[in-house]
């Protein structure tokens, strides 16, 4: 039986706590008795026949007629899957996704539909490699419609394939791939690791064209979205539901199978870092110690090769299909079962280790702009209620912070970190100075559409999903990066962990309470 | 008297091509440069000695065409317009017999020649024929020479005195401290090249000027093209922190390090990336490096039918022109400084302007360090490597008298 999530109040025999730094980690050691540490539940148990599981959703779905009765010879199947931002890291093949399409092209052979694309929902995200729609979709899948051009990725700049289904109330215009609008039925296979995935975003955002997500992807809604993992207190969410309203309305029928994961994340001999740090025994102690000389040791590029070929262990914890909405709501009762974690008001101090990996670098490298994104965009927004840290405290994160860039991948990231960021970090003001220059840039529209590079725009994006954080936060501490670097960022570098206590006592005082976020795994801090 | 002297001796000059690779100390010591005693110099206005002064040397600073000399990398081209054995030294500024202080404009041009004008009020470096400065002239009393520093009749600025004609000098107030004087002459170069860059603007809505480069003679374009060239939009591409602060503080509009210049130029343009050039480019790009990538990268990043102009001195370089042939760049050669048309379509002496720009920049700043002519090694080996050392104008100092 998995435990559930608790928080540990740091006392003198409490030993040191893990953080991650970008490639590597650390131990650093808390203030006693003013400290605690949350810790993630421990991963549930997956469903013992993944495949039953989800064949049994198709054929007893949530407020929809079952599958079957729905695929008609001579029809237009378009099946949308969520694509390489999701799962992180990247999980075991089979991937749940292809477990899904599998499924439902058996029954649409059943049914004799011959006319159907396979669509990555890519949003303004980069398109995947080969190699990466092959792991996640399986060699069979691909093989069987990549080279009959009817596996291909969402182009949200295709202007001639994006169709306007309607507009809200709001004044907000859905603009959707054409095939998908066009589709008598759109099956979308969806990968739900955390609460702000799946519902109507997965289709509202990842078929849209820069036009439809520039009206929730913007800094007054994300600065008004408390928390990305709250959907009911989340304005990008609001959005995107008033959308999926439209979509229903006048858009495509949609049939949605949402799947939810554990958080058994890491394989040996990265085991260790899923355990509470009073439990490692003598063989933990030692892997880590190994592993941390090792990293340290060796060459950016070879550790960041390493981390980056993690495949997790995740399993699926449940799948369920039919009506967005009803499908949804069942999914968050799954992801918040695995996450969630109650906790007692807020802190001065919210200190948060940042992995090598976010939603916008599989395969990539971590650069400055998203261990922004990545500490005040998604650690940050971990919550549901409060924010873990009080209004006006202190944000401290531990990373390298290198000012170092994916050139195919971000090529227009690295052009906002020397001219946007040596201009402004306010979202508003990069947003109205800045923005439609790069989202109109043709050479990174070019790139986007014909290479693996993010949108122009995607830069911008990942800075505003943490502008809730920025906001809120007094100050923001990095903790062993590039002095420069961060600084460019708008936040404070510091050389350890006891420097960052220091700096952070001009702003909460000489005896602030501490709190930890453990990562890994995945947790959402129900802060009451 | 003693002096730093440069002579012909083309083992020394081998011997310092290869010991630059490892070592600019070395260069300096096994190079053709050496402090010794010379004979003083006989005027070289000859039997007409009118118009000639003997110049105190105060400060003499070190220059990129120099270090090159000294490091045996110069062209081979200047062999016919030089003599040797000469002392180097043409950014300077000394004192004469009468107590008067004077920046030197190095040029050994017509007047010093004893040779008419190519136009009423022509500086040393007017004119469209340059024979006057490879032939021996004033009855052979003056040796060809482009420059004081590069003529063995006139003497030059690394040495206790030299001579220079009226036509080279120009008076300096009182308030204009030696330190900011010595750096007239390369910031004449600099406001040379960037006046160049205008008639590649003319007509043209924000155009866009890039400079490769921030040492001296760098900064001193950007601050030409600052004064001057004010609706430029100043895009620099700078290799070191210190480099980078000074090219802000001198006025330029986007600094990045020199090896994202291209992308931070393609942000003020926009266009694409084809195989390593930019489809469009800056209007102008100024090169004030030099080197044989410098050149290449200059012609990558200027936009079709745009100016390259060469500022610092490039030498031997190896370039594949189909891009230059392809695009119709223009590339042109900015050599030293004369008379000026400026934006209203007057004319100015560049050392004028000079003098004016150097005031309003305080352009003492870019001078970092000051040695005696006896350090010779230590100077030449710290101006060879100003840049990794925080530095940027270095230059002799022979106020005190010792050498």
């Amino acid at each position: 039986m998995p435990r559930p999530g608790f928080v540990l109040d740091v006392d003198r025999s409490t030993p040191p706590m893990l953080f991650w730094r970008g490639e590597n980690f650390s131990l650093e050691r808390l203030p006693a008795d003013r400290s605690r540490v949350i810790y993630p539940p421990e991963p549930l148990a997956g469903v013992e026949d993944p495949e039953g599981a989800i064949r049994n959703a198709l054929l007893n779905p949530m407020d929809s007629d079952p599958l079957p009765t729905l695929l008609k010879p001579g029809m237009k199947l378009t099946i949308c899957f969520d694509d390489a931002s999701l799962s992180l890291p990247k999980m075991r093949q089979p991937d749940t996704r292809q477990r899904i399409i599998e499924a439902v092209l058996e029954l649409a052979a059943e049914a004799g539909v011959d006319d159907v694309h396979l669509i990555a929902a890519l949003g303004l995200h980069r398109r995947m490699h080969d190699y990466e729609l092959k792991h996640v979709l399986g060699d069979r899948i691909f093989d069987a419609f990549h080279p009959r051009g009817t596996l291909y990725q969402h182009d949200a700049e295709d202007y001639d394939n994006l169709t306007v289904i309607g507009e809200t109330e709001e004044g907000e215009v859905l603009e959707i791939n054409k095939r998908v609008a066009e589709s008598d039925l759109v099956v979308y296979a969806n990968v739900n690791q955390v609460a702000m995935d799946g519902g109507w975003k997965s289709i509202t955002t990842g078929v849209a064209s820069y036009r439809c997500l520039s009206f929730h992807h913007n800094p007054k809604t994300l600065q008004n979205t408390r928390s990305l993992m709250d959907r009911h207190h989340s304005a990008l969410h609001q959005s995107l539901w008033r959308m999926g309203e439209v979509l229903r309305k006048s858009g495509p029928q949609i049939f949605t199978v949402e799947t939810t994961l554990n958080t058994n994340t890491f394989p040996k001999p990265f085991d260790f870092l899923a355990k509470r740090e009073w439990e490692w025994n003598a063989k933990d102690r030692a892997t880590y110690l190994a592993t941390q000389k090792s990293l340290s040791a060796m060459p950016l590029k070879a550790r960041r090769k390493i981390m980056h070929s993690i495949e997790s262990p995740y399993e699926m914890t449940s799948v369920q299909a039919g009506f967005t909405p009803t499908v949804h709501e069942e999914t968050l009762k799954h992801v918040y079962a695995q996450h969630l974690v109650e906790v007692e008001g807020q802190t001065d101090i919210l200190t948060m280790g940042i992995p090598y990996i976010c939603p916008y670098n599989p395969e990539g490298v971590m650069n400055p702009i998203l261990v922004m994104c990545m500490g005040l965009g998604y650690l940050f927004n971990m919550y549901r209620g409060k924010p873990l840290v009080r209004e006006g405290g202190v944000i401290i994160m531990t990373h390298p912070t290198y000012r170092d860039f994916n050139p195919v991948h971000h090529p227009s990231y690295i052009d906002f970190f020397e001219e946007v960021l040596t201009d402004t970090t306010d979202p508003a003001v990069m947003s109205e100075k800045w923005e439609k220059k790069y989202a109109e840039d043709e050479w990174y529209r070019h790139l986007y559409r014909t290479g693996n590079a993010y949108h122009g725009v995607h830069p911008f994006y990942a800075w505003y999903w943490g502008a809730h954080g920025q906001q809120h936060a007094g100050k923001v501490i990095i903790v062993g990066g590039d002095a420069p670097t961060v600084r460019r960022l708008g936040f404070t570098p510091a050389s350890t962990m006891n420097d960052a206590f220091e700096i952070a006592s001009d702003v909460v005082g000489r005896a602030p309470t501490v709190t930890h976020l453990h990562v890994p795994s995945v947790l959402v801090a129900d802060v009451k | 008297m003693r002096a730093l002297q440069v002579r012909r001796n083309v083992a020394k000059l081998g011997m310092a091509r290869i010991a630059s690779a490892v070592s600019p100390t070395m260069a300096a010591k096994m190079g053709p440069l050496d402090l010794r005693a010379i004979a003083d110099p006989s005027c070289p206005g000859g039997t007409n000695t009118t118009g000639w002064h003997q110049v105190k040397t105060r400060l003499a600073g070190i220059c990129g065409s120099d270090i090159s000399l000294v490091e045996g990398h110069a062209s081979t081209y200047f062999e016919d317009w030089v003599s040797f054995p000469f002392v180097p030294g043409h950014e300077v500024v000394g004192e004469l017999e009468s107590g008067r202080r004077v920046i030197l404009e190095p040029v050994l041009g017509h007047a010093a020649r004893g040779l008419p004008l190519p136009f009423e009020g022509a500086s040393p470096a007017d004119g469209d024929d340059y024979a006057h400065l490879a032939v021996d002239s004033n009855g052979g009393a003056l040796e060809a020479g482009i420059q004081t520093g590069f003529c063995c009749s006139t003497g030059g600025g690394w040495a206790p005195w030299f001579w220079a004609h009226d036509s080279q000098l120009h008076d300096i107030d009182d308030s204009m401290p030696d330190e900011r004087a010595v750096l007239v002459e390369p910031l004449a170069g600099g406001i040379h090249a960037a006046l160049l860059s205008r008639p590649s603007l003319a007509g043209i809505e924000n155009p866009v000027v890039a400079v490769l480069g921030a040492g001296t003679m760098g900064l001193a374009a950007i601050a030409g093209l600052k004064r001057y060239v004010p609706e430029a939009r100043i895009v620099v591409g700078a290799r070191y922190p210190h480099q980078q602060a000074f090219a802000k503080a001198l006025g330029a509009d986007v600094v990045v390090p020199d090896s994202h210049l291209q992308s931070a130029v393609r942000r003020q343009v926009g266009g694409m990336i084809v195989g390593g050039q930019l489809t469009s480019g800056a209007h102008v790009t100024i090169d004030a490096v030099g080197s044989n990538s410098s050149v290449v990268d200059a012609l990558a990043m200027t936009k079709p039918r745009g100016r390259v102009v060469l500022l610092g001195m490039p030498a031997d370089v190896t370039l594949d022109l189909t891009g230059l042939w392809h695009r119709e760049t223009e590339l042109k050669g900015a050599y030293t400084y004369g008379t000026e048309t400026l934006a209203d379509g007057s004319t100015a002496k560049t050392f004028d302007l000079a003098v004016d720009t150097a005031n309003h920049f305080e352009a003492e700043r870019l001078l970092s360090a000051t040695y005696p002519l006896a350090d010779h090694v230590d100077a030449i080996a710290h101006a060879a490597t100003a840049g990794r050392r925080g530095a940027v104008k270095i230059a002799f100092d022979l106020r005190t008298g010792d050498s």
